[in-house]
């Protein structure tokens, strides 16, 4: 059974159309990358399948682990196992980022029915995954996001990615804005949640993650639908050709 | 904006649905209804008290009907009827004061027990003495002996007005005057019961002083009375919380606080108040009116005022520091939360008389629904006090876009050595933040609850132990449904 099956799906916000029948099927160990040109739809895409408000769907349908995901609240998508890694993380004044990930743990236990992660064990796994991620813990005392630099919040996606263990990761540009290194360890934490059970998104502007991050698929995603679909020689022939190379327009998105 | 929808509709749920709203049937002995010198002296015969004592309530009440209720603040709602009012309720069983929790009427026990404050774990646990005030008795006074062996006095005040003759006649009304102003001097008149407490010279008090304040039977104005007096080089800290049933007429409550901080001494006074807010069409709900104010006589005393107003339809209440000796420190930390119709106009004064005193105000307003939220507040430097400095910051949450939140700081400076900082912000909980939230599996309300939280942090840090979890729930409760 597929993960995740997004059939003829439109998204309006403000009244205006921006998907325009996307069709999309991942089956689980699958790594997915969506590129496409500014204004195509990427984020709104993201967006509409964790159930952003203000995004609405006019036609078509999301099913996620053969659960119609339309008819859940974001907060449940979650729980079920969806995880966005955002492109611009938010700040949140006063919440330090480990009480952020206990909450988030604990209400995601709730959900599913578990008893919430003893604190000994939380903060034996919190240690764990920064250690991987080479995040100083420092960090996770900061309150969530407030003055990080652009490289520190997408470090503090990872490990917010890594402690909820999502079975699909739906990463939104993770990589803008990122020097090598951080590159290199945002690309490492990404592939860190690859797994036979589990499935990525990947959505970016830039072939230079996927050097690192090996997609199975690479769709281009233009004017609001899907124009083509291919392995990762796609990505590196966008790359030298440019949306043009294969016949975008890319004004016209 | 179309999760600032949703979060006003939530709120809204969530109104009317205040969880500590049931009423325990105790039976009552009650004042005739109303107002006079009669009942005063009636008041007075009830709690054995001296001469000197009664005189002095009259002396205000005789002031009082020759003042009016004040209307300066942003706040709108009927004046209270006073001769609509019992003045005097205390549970009967208090006739014979019980010598142990065994002889609490069991009834008033399982009250608390709902409230989560069950006395026999308090008494065990967290090392709390607790003095309970229900309506206007107090029923049950734990950890005595422990204290006595400090010299620490917690008891009530008419029973210091007995014990204590000479510090009551010293210190009652030394720093609120008894015509201070209109609720206080009603106050001085007909205060039933409340706390008192000294702490002698170089004594630490060994643990955290608390008392419970609930109002129980309908139409009974509660007049709690507190006196604090901290000792040379003495440190204390005082919890109060309460909690109240859910009735639809409004109950008036006019408490004063009196502290006096003396030489190197420090006073710490939390408050987390949670009274009946009203219902969501905003019915009902406490009138709370209160006089708190703190006197730093002694020379690098402190005192620390931390409060979180949840509860109340009307709060009207300004915890103050007279900082008059030198380099005395007075602090204010509020938190208030108006949700539905709930108005508060709440802030604090500093009142810089010493030499190099200094004084620190941190404000988070959080209003949702169609709540008002006012801090007002006075920094005043007087001539005499070099080296005076103020930090205020004054922050503001708004929920929704039918509610109001208002600033107005006063500033008097009359010395040119005075360093005053204000800092004021607005802001609202954006769209952005709520989805984060969602998007890591935190629904609604706990997220709500959390951001919440995380901008009254510096207020919430400042509560004790004990208090500071309860504190927390408390945002999310009177929140809940509040923005989702």
């Amino acid at each position: 059974m597929a993960m995740l099956e997004i059939k003829n799906l439109h998204v309006e916000v403000d009244g205006q159309k921006i998907l325009k029948g996307i069709n999309l099927t991942i089956n689980p160990g699958e790594v997915h990358a969506i590129m496409g040109p500014n204004g195509a739809g990427k984020s709104t895409l993201s967006y509409a399948i964790c159930g952003k408000e203000g995004y609405e769907i006019t036609e078509g349908s999301v099913t996620f682990n053969g659960k119609d995901f339309l008819e859940l609240e974001p907060h449940e998508r979650a729980a079920e196992g969806v995880f966005l890694g955002f492109q611009y993380p938010v700040e949140i004044p006063g919440v330090s980022n480990m009480n952020f990930l206990k909450a988030a743990i604990n209400s995601i236990r709730k959900y599913r029915g578990e008893d919430e992660l003893p604190a000994v064990e939380f903060l034996k796994l919190i240690r764990a995954k920064a250690a991987e991620l080479e995040v100083d813990p420092e960090m996770l005392k900061r309150s969530v996001n407030v003055g990080f630099s652009g490289g520190e919040k997408k470090r503090n996606e990872m490990i917010q990615m890594a402690m909820l263990d999502p079975i699909f990761s739906v990463l939104d540009e993770t990589d803008s804005g990122l020097d090598i290194d951080a590159l290199r360890i945002v690309a490492d934490g990404i592939n860190r949640m690859r797994g036979q059970d589990k499935a990525i998104l990947v959505i970016t502007h830039y072939q230079r993650l996927l050097d690192y991050v090996v997609p199975d698929f690479v769709h281009v995603l233009a004017g609001g639908k899907i124009v083509k679909s291919g392995d990762k020689s796609l990505a590196l022939k966008l790359e030298k050709d440019g949306y043009a190379g294969i016949g975008i327009d890319e004004n016209a998105a | 904006m179309a999760s600032t929808l949703e979060t006003r509709k939530k709120v809204e749920e969530v109104a009317g649905e205040y969880k500590y709203g049931f009423v325990t049937d105790i039976e009552m002995v009650k004042a005739p209804k109303g107002l006079n010198e009669d009942v005063i002296r009636f008041i007075s015969a009830k709690k054995k008290e001296p001469q000197w004592l009664l005189d002095w309530r009259l002396k205000a009440y005789r002031h009082w009907l020759t003042m009016e209720e004040p209307d300066w603040a942003m706040l709108n709602y009927k004046k209270p009827d006073f001769q609509d009012i019992y003045y005097y309720a205390a549970p009967k069983s208090s006739d014979d004061r019980p010598k142990s929790l065994d002889e609490v009427d069991p009834e008033l026990l399982r009250t608390y027990e709902k409230l989560g404050i069950s006395l026999q774990e308090q008494e065990v646990l967290a090392g709390v003495a607790v003095d309970v005030v229900f309506d206007s008795v107090s029923v049950a006074t734990t950890f005595r002996k422990t204290l006595e062996e400090k010299g620490v006095i917690f008891c009530s005040i008419s029973e210091a007005a007995q014990e204590y003759p000479d510090m009551m006649k010293k210190y009652l009304g030394s720093v609120v005057p008894a015509g201070d102003n209109f609720y206080a001097a009603l106050n001085s008149a007909v205060f039933t019961d409340g706390t008192f407490v000294y702490v002698p010279k170089g004594v630490r008090c060994p643990m955290e002083l608390s008392t419970y304040f609930r109002i129980n039977e309908a139409n009974t104005g509660q007049f709690e009375r507190t006196l604090i007096i901290a000792d040379d080089e003495s440190y204390v800290s005082y919890l109060e919380g309460c909690t109240a049933p859910m009735r639809d007429e409004n109950q008036l409550h006019a408490a004063v606080v009196e502290l006096i901080a003396l030489e190197k001494s420090e006073i710490k006074y939390s408050t987390v108040q949670n009274w009946y807010p009203g219902d969501k069409d905003g019915k009902g709900g406490i009138y709370n009116f209160v006089t708190k104010r703190a006197a730093c006589r002694g020379k690098k005393s402190k005192v620390s005022w931390t409060q979180v107003e949840t509860g109340s339809a009307i709060t009207w209440k300004y915890p103050s520091c007279i900082l008059q000796g030198d380099g005395s420190v007075g602090e204010f930390y509020s938190v208030a939360i108006t949700n539905n119709h709930q108005q508060a106009d709440t802030g604090t004064k500093m009142i810089h008389i010493g030499k190099n005193t200094s004084s620190t105000i941190i404000s988070k307003g959080i209003s949702a629904g169609k709540a008002q939220n006012t801090y007002r507040g006075l920094v005043k430097v007087l001539p005499n006090a070099e080296n005076t400095r103020n930090f205020t910051q004054c922050d503001s949450l708004l929920i929704g876009d039918e509610c109001g939140a208002h600033t107005v700081p006063y500033i008097e400076v009359k010395n040119p050595t005075a360093q005053i900082e204000h800092e004021a912000t607005t802001s609202k909980i954006s769209e952005e933040q709520l989805f984060y939230c969602l998007q890591r599996g935190l629904d609604v309300e706990e997220s709500v609850s959390l951001i919440v939280n995380g901008f009254c942090k510096e207020v919430m840090m400042q509560l004790p132990m004990e208090f500071a979890v309860e504190a927390q729930k408390l945002l999310g409760i009177s929140l809940e449904g509040s923005v989702g």
